[in-house]
């Protein structure tokens, strides 16, 4: 392994990050108080507590999946399409580097990123709710298996975009909506059997039902499920990324 | 002198069918100066893309100092420094911290007595702490030599590194261009600018439709191909060539108040002082003798149109 290579691409990437600190740090610690305020406060107060947890302190874990899943794919997305965009990308090519050490590189520095801002969406959290992290340790296990994963969707989704538009099409046309309807802020037990069932074919659910768990205990799914679906989502982003490098698609013409 | 760059039978073709590469040969030797020359589309820079890895090549070999560019990839683009064609440069990073981070990606532990000495002899060094985006479109060709070189590589390419810029910079590069030769490194250059070639190259490749037409050492060539021309102006024009001076040689000039006289250089008698003599039998009065050397690029010009016949 060229492991100063590795250095080499996680350091210039993260000063990229530390460059737009005080944007990157604004804008989720903003949104996330934001959402505090509308459905901790404002409509948390009117609805009960869902399986033994305030609705404020329910939410927090799928806000930081939601953050964390977004920041993921848009920091892996951007870091190798903006060497693709501007040319820089035929220095990574004619270097002495295999594809693991670029991915390595790359999505370190934008999972790195991602956890980031998780852990202060979850800083934030605990000026607005009462908070106690049952299994931390698990919590942190899908925290970074969460980043890293997404930041592997995200480096594909760069590799695939010719152009900004497609840059977004994905994380706006699917993951959004996948988030959202992943039990980002209700416990998929809440929803009509029917719903519950098709609920089950969106892979976010498993990783917030897991993270959740981690919080308070409870879940949606079990937790074995839950850290299988993610390590088969890792492995199939994994197998995708070997074979774009393999056969150079999109990247070496 | 050892090989250091040898390609074999290098082809690259395209989904659509187009032949980029046609089974390219080539043998570089260490510290020589090799300037590809061709027209637009010619696989100049395919090749080039091929031997550094941006490009996947079809088929055929490559090897730098006996490292294969596929099977040892690592040791061979080690070895390599490339200079682009267009400028791509990270907008809003600081010129040194884009050097730095070259040499890191090429597996080399920081060296920052190196880097100073490569933005010094660029004229960088000043500027070392400024973005990128601040510097001038020389200033910006000069970062990605500084780039290229900031891993010590021992064969250098520079794909057309004086496209768009100014007399006085093109100047300076065939200075630096000079150092780098006098340093032992291996330099290939493709240009546009014969002229560049011309000034600084040791040997000349020209390359067409992805072949390689011919490389030879650059003063063989020019000395092979090369036509010296004398030109007799007169005082008075005239209406025809007199007999006497009638030849495959001797043509009228446009106007008529010139005689052109072309001649090969090595041969044993140029016939320049028949000729002379004959003028002045003639009773041709003389206003100006003037002579003419053919360029490298009539010489290219001559290869490719020959080349499309």
């Amino acid at each position: 392994m060229n492991w100063t290579a590795i250095k080499s691409i996680y350091v210039f990437e993260m000063t990229r990050f530390f460059r737009t600190f005080l944007q990157s740090l604004i804008s989720p610690v903003l949104s996330t108080s934001l959402y505090f305020v509308v459905f901790g406060a404002a409509i948390g107060s009117r609805i009960n507590e869902v399986e033994g947890v305030s609705y404020a302190a329910f939410i927090v874990p799928g806000l930081i999946m939601l953050s964390v899943m977004t920041q993921g794919i848009s920091n892996g997305s951007f870091g190798i399409y903006f060497p693709k965009f501007i040319g820089t990308i035929y220095e990574l090519l004619s270097a002495p580097v295999n594809f693991l050490e670029i991915v390595v590189g790359y999505v370190g520095a934008a999972a790195t990123k991602a956890m980031f801002i998780g852990i202060i969406i979850l800083i934030t959290a605990f000026f607005f709710v009462d908070l106690h992290i049952m299994h931390p340790g698990a919590m942190v296990l899908f925290l970074v298996l969460t980043c890293v994963s997404f930041s592997l969707f995200g480096f594909i989704i760069g590799i695939w975009a010719k152009n900004f538009e497609q840059l977004q099409l994905v994380p706006l046309l699917i993951v959004t909506p996948l988030v959202f309807l992943g039990g980002s802020f209700y416990s998929i037990s809440m929803l009509p059997p029917v719903w519950q069932a098709i609920s089950m074919f969106n892979p976010v659910v498993y990783l917030i039902s897991g993270f959740r768990w981690a919080f308070f205990g409870i879940a949606d799914v079990p937790i074995g499920t839950s850290l299988m679906a993610i390590a088969a989502f890792t492995g199939l982003c994994l197998l995708v990324i070997g074979w774009i490098f393999r056969t150079g698609w999109r990247i070496r013409e | 002198m050892s090989t250091i760059l040898e390609i074999r039978d290098l082809k690259k073709s395209y989904d659509g069918g187009f032949e980029a590469l046609k089974g390219v040969n080539l043998s570089i030797e260490e510290g020589e100066i090799i300037a590809l020359l061709g027209p637009n589309g010619a696989g100049k820079t395919t090749l080039i893309s091929a031997i550094c890895g941006i490009v996947m090549p079809t088929s055929g070999s490559v090897t730098v100092a006996g490292h294969d560019i596929g099977t040892d990839f690592r040791a061979a683009r080690t070895l390599i420094g490339l200079v682009p064609q267009e400028v791509a440069l990270e907008p809003f990073e600081k010129v040194i911290n884009t050097v730095r981070f070259s040499r890191g990606l090429f597996g080399k532990r920081g060296n920052d007595p190196l880097i100073e000495s490569i933005l010094k002899r660029l004229s960088l060094w000043d500027k070392r702490n400024n973005q990128i985006k601040e510097l001038s479109g020389g200033m910006k060709r000069r970062v990605l030599i500084a780039k290229a070189l900031a891993h010590e590589p021992r064969v250098l390419f520079l794909d057309e590194p004086t496209a768009g810029v100014d007399v006085e910079l093109r100047k300076d590069m065939w200075e630096i261009v000079a150092d780098l030769k006098a340093d032992g490194v291996t330099i290939i250059l493709t240009t546009h600018y014969i002229e560049e070639a011309e000034a600084i190259a040791d040997r000349i490749g020209v390359i067409a439709k992805g072949e390689i037409l011919l490389v030879e050492d650059k003063d063989a060539l020019m000395q092979r191909m090369g036509k010296k021309e004398l030109e007799v102006q007169l005082s008075a024009p005239l209406d025809a060539l007199p007999a006497s001076l009638q030849s495959e040689h001797v043509r009228l000039g446009a106007d008529g108040d010139s005689l052109i006289y072309t001649y090969d250089t090595r041969a044993e008698r140029t016939g320049i002082t028949k000729l002379l003599s004959d003028v002045a039998a003639e009773g041709l009065v003389l206003r100006d003798v003037v002579t003419r050397q053919s360029s490298l690029e009539d010489i290219f010009v001559t290869l490719v149109k020959e080349d499309a016949a």
